[in-house]
């Protein structure tokens, strides 16, 4: 039996939907001019006003679109393999993203993060099998401004074989990344066959799909590209401040999403997504890291799979600025939760400070959250003919379990043996005159080992050339210098 | 009498009840109590003292929003009446706000237009999106003394920047006062682009302003 975590009951799905459903007609959402047109010509009803138009959109169609949905689909890597499995009660993580500053493990001080440490989180996201997916983690100041989106992927892509959760700044930036993925797949058809990159798509609470987000929605779907919905209410703030509102607040927007994309590209691969959170009514900020935001990203999730969708959350962050107990307790926690709900991705692993602070350090942490998530939700099976009495008729009541040809081919399977991160290590004299480092210090460690042991992917040159070919068009496009900084 | 009735005034603002705040400002009205007296020893020691319970986490952001609510239906009964013996009163400050060119997200800002209208500065709200031309422009329009820049984005911050240059090429810095805030923005940030200050909150943005104005309880 797989152990689950479930929030909602099938009734309140019933009320989330039928409420959201609602919303969708009155007070109807805004989209921009990008998608006008194409409602329109659905039969739907947009008004005009400030370049935004309302959209008011009937269940009716909502319902076409969602027919036309993918139920699941693949991420590949770039060996042609499939890597993530969204759909079902699969469950995947990913590092956080986008920050804009990187935790120095040396002065404990946040500074802007730079390429550096974009290729040290992919190094290690690379060797950690706990992670099926990169992710875009952080800009790269070092970088143009003006192309930073279509930086990351680039440095990403030359680092890693492994898929990308990833997503562009503007309706621009979006064309230069599909066609960086495209290089790396051979073709767009290829992409488009097995994709190995999914994109984030954000609305703004509340019920607004902006220019820039109704565009991204068009491309991809077009594209054949997957999106990844990322609605984030903001309980209190942006969205009702009960949880069942937000969730409601949340599958409108999602709802609407999906339709302007099904509606540009019917089939097209799309996520029942979100970073949902509640609204700290001290600090007017967004606590990743609260149990709540937590039980918003579940919930959410829920209503996604009770349509039968793929589906995504934003859990293991931290609101804390170190990398202590605090960031400990709250990512290890939803962690476990977001695998309990079965959520195909799980992103946010190594970000601190409410997703404004990566540290590397905090992501081999919760690497070792994740496994004992993972290992978690394996449950307690039954192996062998018998629990325990036939191991008992072996050894009697000596004691000598450890002798066992059960307990060697088993114990693995039953036991999941953390990295060094996790002091496991006895009693603290143990180590002789070496006093006992703590998580930091060890985590710090186990960094350096990881990256040392990173092996960097080698792309044809050909590929290589078209890469560096895109990012020096896009710049030209951009109007900046192709001038980058060395990775 | 009329201490009773300021504290009652205090009362109706820290409660976040603007039905009752009008009402009281009505009476104060038909008493012939000076409406700037009515303010200065009334609603607006309410505002000071709900800030400071903010500030110590005893209220919370809806509590401070419903007190500001409860402050503007004070005012709208007594302006007509100060308005006519002019004595209106003095605006702390004229602040022009906005948020960096692209982006959207608004509820910081509008934390930090309702705290600081409802503390005494006249606030020029430019909405969302706005670029570093229409800040520079309504600057001079209304001869502000500050120009706050908000920007939720990690990737909208590069906007703060902008208008901080506006500013100077305009020449209209040092005299106007740039501050920045938002969620992904810190004190390294607003050093590094030359911002005359930022805040986390709305009513650190309060203070923030105050003593940009030479108004404060505190040095800068």
């Amino acid at each position: 039996m797989r152990p689950r975590v479930q929030l909602l009951s099938p009734e309140l799905i019933g009320r989330i939907l039928r409420e959201a459903f609602a919303l969708l007609m009155n007070p109807g959402v805004r989209v921009g001019s990008a998608v006008v047109e194409l409602l329109r010509s659905a039969g739907v009803e947009v008004g005009v006003a400030d370049n935004d138009g309302v959209a008011r959109i009937p269940e009716s169609l909502v319902r076409r679109c969602l027919a036309s949905t993918p139920r699941d689909f693949c991420l590949y890597n770039r060996q042609g393999e499939k890597a993530v499995h969204y759909g079902g009660d699969d469950v995947h993580f990913d590092p956080g993203s986008c920050c804009v500053q990187m935790l120095d493990p040396e002065t404990l001080e946040a500074r802007q993060s730079e390429t550096r440490d974009l290729v040290r989180i992919v190094q290690v996201t690379e060797t950690l099998p706990q992670f099926a997916a990169q992710s875009t983690a952080v800009v790269c100041s070092d970088a143009p401004t003006a192309i930073g989106d279509l930086y990351r992927l680039f440095i990403v892509l030359q680092h890693s074989d492994k898929p990308v959760v990833t997503g562009s700044f503007s309706a621009a930036g979006l064309q230069g990344m599909i066609d960086l993925l495209a290089a790396d797949s051979g073709s767009p058809d290829k992409l488009r066959q097995q994709p190995r990159a999914v994109f984030d798509v954000c609305p703004s609470p509340p019920l607004n799909w902006s220019e820039f987000g109704s565009h991204n929605l068009l491309d991809l779907a077009r594209a054949g590209v997957p999106a990844q919905i990322v609605s984030m209410p903001l309980a209190g703030g942006t969205a009702p401040v009960t949880l069942a509102g937000s969730v409601t607040q949340h599958a409108a927007e999602t709802l609407a999403g999906i339709t302007l994309h099904q509606l540009a590209g019917p089939g097209s691969p799309i996520v029942w997504g979100g970073a949902p959170a509640i609204f700290d009514m001290r600090t007017g900020g967004a606590p990743m890291g609260a149990v709540e935001t937590a039980m918003l990203n579940l919930a959410c999730a829920e209503v996604g799979k009770h349509l039968g969708l793929p589906t995504h959350g934003y859990l293991v962050a931290t609101d804390s600025k170190f990398v202590d107990a605090q960031a400990g307790a709250e990512s290890a926690r939803s962690a476990m939760l977001g695998a309990l709900a079965g959520i195909n991705m799980i992103s946010g692993a190594g970000m601190l400070e409410s997703l404004a602070c990566f540290s590397v350090e905090k992501l081999v942490i919760d690497a070792e959250s994740i496994a004992s998530a993972q290992r978690l939700t394996r449950g307690i099976e039954a192996r062998g003919e018998t629990l325990a009495t036939a191991m008992f008729a072996q050894t009697g009541l000596s004691g000598e379990f450890l002798k066992l040809k059960e307990t060697r081919a088993l114990f693995r399977q039953e036991q999941y043996l953390p990295s060094p991160v996790i002091d496991r290590g006895g009693d603290r004299s143990a180590r002789g005159s070496e006093p006992p480092a703590d998580v930091f210090t060890r985590a710090r460690t186990r960094v350096d080992e990881l990256v040392s042991k990173y092996r960097k992917p080698s792309l044809p040159e050909d590929v290589l050339r078209k890469f560096q070919a895109i990012v020096n068009r896009e710049a030209d496009r951009a109007g900046v210098a192709a001038g980058l900084p060395k990775n | 009498m009329s201490d009773q009735l300021f504290g009652a005034m205090l009362q109706s603002i820290v409660d976040g009840a603007p039905e009752k705040a009008a009402e009281l400002a009505q009476q104060a009205l038909a008493n012939g109590i000076d409406p700037l007296e009515a303010v200065n020893r009334g609603f607006a020691v309410g505002i000071a003292f709900a800030g400071d319970q903010f500030g110590c986490g005893e209220m919370f952001l809806p509590d401070l929003l419903a007190s500001a609510e409860a402050m503007k239906a004070a005012i709208k009964i007594l302006e007509p009446e100060m308005l006519k013996r002019g004595s209106r009163r003095e605006a702390l400050g004229k602040v022009v706000l906005g948020t960096a060119r692209g982006d959207i997200h608004d509820i910081g800002k509008n934390l930090v237009a309702t705290i600081l209208s409802a503390s005494g500065f006249q606030i020029f709200d430019l909405g969302t999106s706005v670029t570093p031309e229409q800040f520079v422009a309504k600057a001079k329009e209304v001869d502000a003394d500050i120009v706050g820049v908000s920007a939720l984005l990690t990737t909208t911050m590069a906007g703060q920047k902008a208008v901080i240059e506006a500013l100077d090429r305009s020449g209209l810095r040092p005299r106007v006062k740039a501050i920045i805030g938002g969620a992904a923005v810190t004190s390294k940030w607003a050093a590094e682009i030359r911002a005359d200050g930022f805040s986390r909150n709305a009513i650190d943005a309060l203070e923030l302003a105050k003593n940009l104005m030479g108004k404060g309880t505190a040095s800068v």
